[in-house]
């Protein structure tokens, strides 16, 4: 307790300065008119890249990762590789507002405040391994989500997305810290390493700890949307401003999975035994739930929330491989791998998609009905094509960079042994075809409502052009993505977690 | 030294593709030029292929190699790795040949939205080529599934009044098939691993190891490519998509639908299943049901076929039962049967690719497919009638044409095996050959009742013959039908290495001791030319 050393500041640094980015947009934002508001966004997003550099020297400096705030902050490549992730995110949805807020006439600075101080948090949530600092910072991002869901204030659906937002997670973030504090009262600590080390002591059939782990796993699987906790993903996506919800599908999510893979495989792996099986459940109940209730939307956002519901069942998938084989065999490996890549593609082409769905809002059209595609590609064929391939990635069709997502958790399945899984697995996957060859018929083979071309604003173009090239690059040639996932992997191999362990 | 051959092939359609995306979709008549330009240079740099070919049609294993097995993403095993045995050279020329056809045919009968027509027509015929070239599973599957995008949309956007069910019905089942041939691709990547630690998809290094997989898993793994091929090819369950994708279809996607794509399903058969799992294809029981769905196929597809409204819908329902033959010939198991499989399949593409061109010539000038709209043509369209008599009588298996050829060769190939699936290889025949009948009286009946008599309806009256361009898309195909009617040597003789040594690593692999066997015989298999093969249907042509 000797006070802080100067490599502790270092790696905060990121998260300090989206922080300072952050505070500073907000005090901008009282002196800029109206009509310049646009600059928010120009420092949030100049905020995101200095951010990101601040990562990208960590990544140099460190590159066996480092450890500080009293053992609360490990900032090790996992960490790394998510907080590139949320950043890309960030930015990409940053793109996708100016125009977007300014024909909802709701152009203020504290959404991309807000929206940079949720990434604050989910980056303290990816490099936690002190159940203190995770529970910070998800709270940090999931109070900055609930404003950002309900950002249109004169807009109803918003309104009550938000509430209905505030009061589930609210909900469960009380049931979350519940689990927690029995976990520290069992171990005595809040440190995620001296927990695995003190649980794997205990006898896992020990009432107490089975409560633990049960009020942890809802809150776990409620923020990433996991059946039976799900109920508030579609009205919350349905609600939420659509760039939000681009937002929140890919970099929330994400962030939701790092604090998941850090407690479950890391504090709480002594008890896999017990928790796989639960997994496997609400694997199955994901999918079945999320690809029937997609197949009837008619709304696009919603239809897509289910989707992204969908794609949770998926990842939990690979959590089951990776439950059900040792570590360091190939399906425990493939299916963390499975993971990573899945966020990473996912981050991509579901803000794409988003990105599109964002790009229909006019001044007199809402945009997120299903009617609202029709004939897109006539009046605006860049993006009903650009649509088409994120929605054959979506669908897992190669060589759309999904597919590789499919596979590694398909391949994870299959070497672990779970041949039902895995058949179940491809059927749905043909449901989620189904819906979302919805959308593309709707784009390519429908007469438009309204004939006049639809304008598309330059950091939209931004936006879709990053989400597509990332999409086909990672699709066509996804070799350095995959070495990139690789380097990213050694979640319980970093030297400063062996040195704590012993 | 590598010779590119195959890439430029297979890429000269994509380069075509990418160079529409620039002209203004205003300008029609450069697009169309455009596109069959590429079209045909397409044909055209394919050409060089068959005297290459030819000259080492008798050396083993895959020839015109490309790449190496780990060159496109190390990290998993898989490669850009492109080769061709005649197998698939058959099938190469046959896609390069009826994608030309079928561009140069879509002139006229495309008016809307003709610019993303050729993109989409040009990118589907990459992806074909693709299929039939690719010698890794990674890149096998990405083409066999990417093929799939360009069919949905020519089905979807340019096609008939149901064109939205048709395309999507094409699309899921075709897709359940090919996910459930991922799972089985991935679990034969991971045995590999597990038997020699390493991660590869190349298909010639699975040769080696696939076959030992025991009964019981080789089963269910034989039941997902199973699946996946059979829905394309399609076999008797899995056909209902068919007749509602080729009735939707534009004509030159019913071309290309029937011509190449159900291709696939058959060539997956022998590419894959066949030297995959020996021992379940030696299995009674596999092989009874395998080949009574074949015989079913042939008689429910042509008794369908009787009783079409719709011409193109009848042309649709014979491909279920020619293709019937084709499967017959493959799990016969006979080098005869294989190569009469694989002939018959090049024969297919050119009689049926060609009906679906005669259906559609009809089609643009009257709007209507229904037989009874029609009577007397050929008093209007001489040529054209006399065109159509020469395609029908290929596809019903006339001597002298190239139908014939191939079916006799599979009934002779299936009839020479003394025993299969329980029964004769006369049992099989004798139920086959009523399918070689009812052709004859489908076609010919249809004929009878389009194109004999007096013009009945007046509509019909002011028909116009064919145009020179219409008649240049017969052309090629008419000579290829009576070049393999006629001397179907050559034919043969690209089979015959590839065929015998296919039968041969069956046999081999599907003994008891088969894991000792795989071990020792890698892919390429020195198989000593056999003359019977090549000698057999030579003889049979007198």
């Amino acid at each position: 307790m000797n006070g802080l050393s100067p490599t502790e500041y270092r790696l905060m640094l990121p998260m300090v300065e989206l922080t300072i980015f952050a505070l500073g947009i907000l005090m901008i934002d009282l002196m800029v008119p109206r009509e310049w508001k646009w600059i928010n966004a120009v420092g949030a997003f100049v905020g995101v890249l200095f951010s990101a550099v601040c990562v990208a020297q960590i990544q140099w400096a460190f590159p066996r990762g480092g450890i500080g705030f009293f053992n609360s902050l490990l900032v090790d490549r996992f960490a790394i590789y998510f907080w590139y992730l949320f950043l890309a995110g960030a930015a990409i949805a940053i793109l996708m507002s100016v125009r977007y807020l300014e024909v909802e006439n709701e152009h203020h600075g504290e959404y991309y405040a807000l929206m940079l101080l949720a990434v604050v948090g989910m980056m303290c949530m990816a490099a936690g391994v002190d159940i203190v600092l995770i529970f910070i910072g998800l709270e940090l991002m999931a109070i900055s989500t609930y404003v950002l869901v309900g950002f249109l204030r004169r807009d109803r659906r918003s309104n009550e997305a938000a509430l209905k937002y505030l009061l589930l997670g609210a909900f469960s973030s009380g049931i979350f810290a519940y689990g927690l504090s029995l976990l520290y009262g069992l171990t005595g600590t809040t440190n995620l390493i001296l927990i695995q080390r003190a649980v794997s002591r205990l006898d896992v059939h020990n009432p107490v700890l089975v409560i633990a782990l049960l009020t942890t796993m809802v809150g776990l699987l409620f923020k990433i949307a996991a059946i039976p906790f799900h109920q508030w993903a579609p009205d919350a996506y349905e609600g939420a401003p659509t760039s939000i919800t681009g937002f929140m599908s890919v970099a929330v999510k994400a962030a939701a999975w790092a604090m998941l893979l850090r407690i479950l495989l890391f504090g709480l792996f002594p008890l896999r035994s017990i928790y796989t099986p639960m997994i496997v459940f609400v694997a199955i109940a994901t999918m079945t739930g999320a690809n029937f209730a997609a197949l009837t939307q008619s709304n696009t956002k919603r239809l897509l929330a289910y989707s992204s519901i969908a794609h949770v069942g998926y990842m939990l998938l690979a959590f089951v491989a990776m439950g059900t084989s040792d570590p360091g065999s190939p399906g425990f490996t493939d299916g963390l791998k499975g993971i990573l890549v899945y966020l990473l593609v996912y981050t991509f082409m579901n803000l794409g998609a988003f990105a599109v769905i964002t790009a229909l809002r006019q001044r007199n059209v809402i945009g997120d009905e299903l009617d609202d595609m029709a004939g897109l590609y006539s009046r605006a064929p860049v993006a009903a094509v650009l649509m088409l391939l994120f929605l054959l990635s979506l669908a897992g069709i190669p060589p759309a960079a999904g597919f590789l997502g499919k596979y590694y958790i398909f391949l994870s399945l299959i070497e672990s042994g779970h041949y039902v899984l895995a058949a179940l697995a491809v059927l749905y996957a043909l449901f989620g075809l189904y819906y979302y060859l919805k959308i593309a018929n709707a784009m390519f083979m429908r007469e438009p409502m309204v004939s006049e071309r639809l304008p598309v604003s330059l950091g939209m173009r931004a936006a879709l052009g990053v989400t597509a090239l990332a999409t086909i690059v990672i699709g066509v040639y996804p070799e350095p993505f995959i070495r990139t996932v690789n380097w990213s992997l050694g979640i319980a191999q970093s030297p400063h977690v062996a040195a704590m362990m012993k | 030294m590598q010779s590119h051959i195959l890439s430029i092939i297979l890429f000269t359609p994509l380069l075509g593709a990418l160079i529409l995306l620039f002209v203004p979709k205003e300008n029609k008549a450069a697009i169309r030029w455009i596109a069959n330009l590429f079209a045909l240079g397409g044909f055209l740099i394919s050409l060089p292929l068959v005297p290459m070919f030819w000259a080492q049609r008798f050396e083993p294993g895959f020839k015109f190699m490309e790449g190496a097995a780990n060159n496109w993403i190390p990290s998993i095993g898989a490669g850009y790795v492109l080769g061709i045995d005649g197998i698939s050279f058959l099938l190469i020329m046959l896609t390069t040949l009826l994608g030309w056809v079928s561009i140069l045919s879509s002139w006229t009968a495309i008016e809307e939205r003709v610019k993303e027509y050729y993109v989409w027509f040009l990118v589907l015929q990459t992806g074909m080529l693709g299929v039939f070239m690719a010698l890794d599973f990674f890149l096998f599957f990405v083409f066999w599934e990417a093929m799939l995008v360009p069919m949905y949309l020519l089905i979807g956007i340019w096609g008939g009044p149901r064109k939205l069910y048709a395309a999507i019905k094409f699309f899921l089942y075709t897709l359940l098939g090919s996910v459930l041939m991922l799972l089985g691709i991935l679990f034969l990547y991971f045995h590999h691993h597990t038997v020699t630690g390493v991660f590869t998809f190349n298909i010639p290094a699975l040769y080696t190891t696939a076959p030992q997989i025991p009964f019981h898993s080789a089963i269910w793994l034989f039941l997902a490519f199973f699946i996946g091929f059979a829905i394309k090819v399609p076999m008797f369950p899995f056909h209902t998509w068919l007749p509602d994708a080729h009735v939707e279809a534009p004509t030159a996607g019913s071309v290309i639908l029937a011509g190449v794509l159900l291709k696939m399903g058959t060539y997956g058969f022998v590419r894959f299943s066949l030297p995959f799992f020996p021992g379940v294809l030696m299995n009674s029981r596999v092989r009874w049901s395998m080949l009574m769905l074949s015989v079913i196929a042939i008689i429910y597809g042509a008794l369908v076929s009787l009783m079409q409204k719709d011409m193109k819908k009848l042309v649709a329902y014979s491909s279920v039962s020619h293709l019937g033959f084709c499967t017959l010939g493959i799990f016969a198991l006979t080098p005869l049967g294989l190569s009469g499989s694989v002939l018959q399949q090049f024969n297919h593409g050119i009689s049926t690719g060609a009906l679906f061109l005669i259906v559609g010539i009809l089609y643009e000038r009257r709007h209507t497919r229904e037989i009874a709209e029609y009577g007397g043509i050929s008093n209007v369209m001489p040529v054209y009638a006399t065109v159509t008599m020469i395609m029908f009588l290929s596809s019903m298996g006339l001597p002298l044409l190239n139908g014939f050829v191939g079916e006799f060769t599979i009934l002779q190939g299936t009839f020479i095996e003394k025993e299969m699936g329980g029964h004769s290889g006369l049992f099989w025949t004798a139920w086959a050959v009523p399918g070689v009948v009812l052709a004859a009286a489908y076609l010919l009946w249809l004929y009878q009742r389009v194109f004999f008599g007096t013009v009945t309806n007046p509509k019909n009256e002011k028909l116009h013959d064919l145009t020179p361009r219409e008649l240049l898309t017969f052309v090629p195909l008419i000579i290829m039908a009576f070049w393999v009617g006629l001397y179907p040597k050559p034919f043969f003789q690209i089979l015959e290495q590839p065929v015998n040594q296919l039968v041969q690593t069956i046999h081999d692999n599907a003994k008891p001791n088969a894991a000792v066997n795989a071990q020792v015989v890698p892919q390429p298999v020195p198989v000593a030319p056999a003359p019977a093969a090549a000698t057999k249907p030579k003889g049979k042509r007198e």
